[in-house]
């Protein structure tokens, strides 16, 4: 029920006064409410939840996390190697 | 696909793996809260990678697990009505009620519509206004906000055949209740990501304090839960105990503040009762007085509708944590995702129904 995937804003609209997006899933696309989201653009990535956007993925934070998580990979791939 | 696909780097997973098993000298038991995890660790196998020192207990974040039978009930009851058109999402019409589910009501000849967002339960009703059109409102706080602007939307739109069966549940009191448990052997928690999305970790820190218990906010790929695991055995291997973000790119201490307004605006805090667990104070969302006319619990005659929980399911104990779905007398042989006793089994973050999904057991 909590399950909320991250998809790409490719456009957005205000229409009969809400925020609505078009936002991509891999291959495919689905309409996206930003209610939530107000600072959220056309480009970013949302995570989305039953038909509304419920946080902008924070670039950042995701990209420090991800270089963490892969130089601990790529050091434990090495034999031997020490952390 | 980005944000997904490098979360679930084999690489990156066994390195996590080996760091723990370096890091853990002695045992671990910790609880991952929300069943979308218990989901991916299953999936995965991350529980087989893990050192048999650290034990993963499943918790009760599953929305459609801890529904109780009642509601279940008066689901169905409102769903037979001749005039209605029952939108709920799936994984609730497969779950057993006391004498039928709402994929027999359907078969029979009811007007039951699985949707995927409250909104498309808006539309139906925007559509077809010689019907009442009622959305079953199950789910965490990540689910509140939606459905609380769809009865915000309705009231806006002066939609007078729109109502709502609403059983919103929360997590911080369940977990409350858990660890006041003398027989809880949890030692740290994996807070559920998407709930802390939208609340914030704030109302962790409070649990944390209270039962003395690490908590790190994990997020719902295979790398996102190793990390989290490796965060909880750090902090307990080093005897501290505090509140740490691993899925800090969705989540903030504060959550996502316009989402907080609309629950505030729409529901307010109630008395809950858990399938399998039992009544908990404070642990449920229900509308506020001023949306009674978008309840479907008052428009319908449902006020009367009681049930016992059948007695040979033992989901009450594998919500707790305290026993596996493995350990249950009827699982994978009475009980199956096709023809299940009880909730864990049916919906997809049960974790019944992930055992029985991902695990090759002899039944």
């Amino acid at each position: 029920m909590c399950l909320a995937v991250p998809g790409k804003i490719l456009e957005a609209e205000e229409r009969d006064g809400n925020r609505i997006a078009k936002v991509q899933f891999g291959g495919i696309t689905r309409e996206t409410l930003l209610n939530f989201v107000p600072e959220a653009q056309v480009g970013d990535y949302v995570i989305v939840h039953v038909g509304f956007a419920i946080s902008r993925v924070d670039e950042e934070e995701a990209r420090k996390t991800y270089e963490a998580l892969e130089s601990l990979g790529l050091l434990e791939g090495e034999p031997g190697a020490d952390l | 696909m980005k944000y997904i696909d490098e979360y679930r780097d084999e690489q990156i997973v066994r390195a996590l793996a080996d760091r723990i098993a370096r890091r853990v000298t002695r045992s671990w038991s910790l609880m991952e809260i929300c069943g979308g995890q218990t989901h991916t660790i299953m999936r995965y196998g991350l529980d087989e990678l893990l050192p048999e020192t650290v034990r993963l207990v499943h918790g009760p974040g599953c929305p459609v697990c801890v529904t109780p039978l009642e509601v279940v009930d008066k689901a169905i009851a409102i769903a037979s009505t001749p005039d209605v058109t029952f939108a709920s999402y799936g994984d609730m019409l497969r779950v057993p009620g006391s004498r039928s589910d709402l994929f027999r009501v359907k078969a029979a000849g009811g007007d039951v519509r699985i949707v995927y967002s409250p909104m498309e339960a808006l539309k139906l009703a925007r559509a077809l206004p010689q019907r009442r059109v009622v959305f079953f409102a199950i789910g965490f706080e990540t689910t509140a906000p939606p459905n609380a602007m769809a009865v915000w939307e309705a009231r806006r739109l002066g939609l007078t055949n729109f109502s709502m069966l609403v059983s919103h549940v929360l997590v911080p009191p369940a977990l409350h209740l858990l660890m006041n448990s003398p027989d809880t052997q949890v030692q740290g928690l994996i807070a559920p990501g998407h709930v802390c999305t939208v609340v914030g970790y704030r109302p962790y820190e409070e649990l944390c304090r209270d039962h003395g218990v690490p908590v790190v906010v994990g997020g719902f790929e295979p790398a996102d839960l190793m990390e989290a695991v490796l965060m909880l055995v750090a902090q307990l291997e080093e005897g501290r105990c505090a509140v740490e973000n691993q899925y800090s790119r969705s989540v903030s201490r504060e959550g996502n503040l316009p989402a907080q307004r609309i629950v505030e605006q729409v529901f307010e805090v109630c008395d809950r009762k858990w399938r399998g667990i039992g009544g908990i104070p404070r642990s449920g969302l229900a509308l506020r007085p001023e949306f009674a006319d978008y309840d479907a619990e008052r428009v319908f005659p449902v006020a009367g509708v009681t049930a016992e929980e059948p007695p040979e399911c033992i989901s009450a104990l594998v919500l707790q944590g305290l026993k596996r779905p493995t350990d249950c007398p009827v699982f994978g042989a009475r009980c199956t995702p096709e023809n299940p006793m009880g909730a864990p089994m049916v919906s997809a973050e049960g974790a019944c129904a992930a055992y029985y999904r991902y695990r090759r057991i002899a039944c």
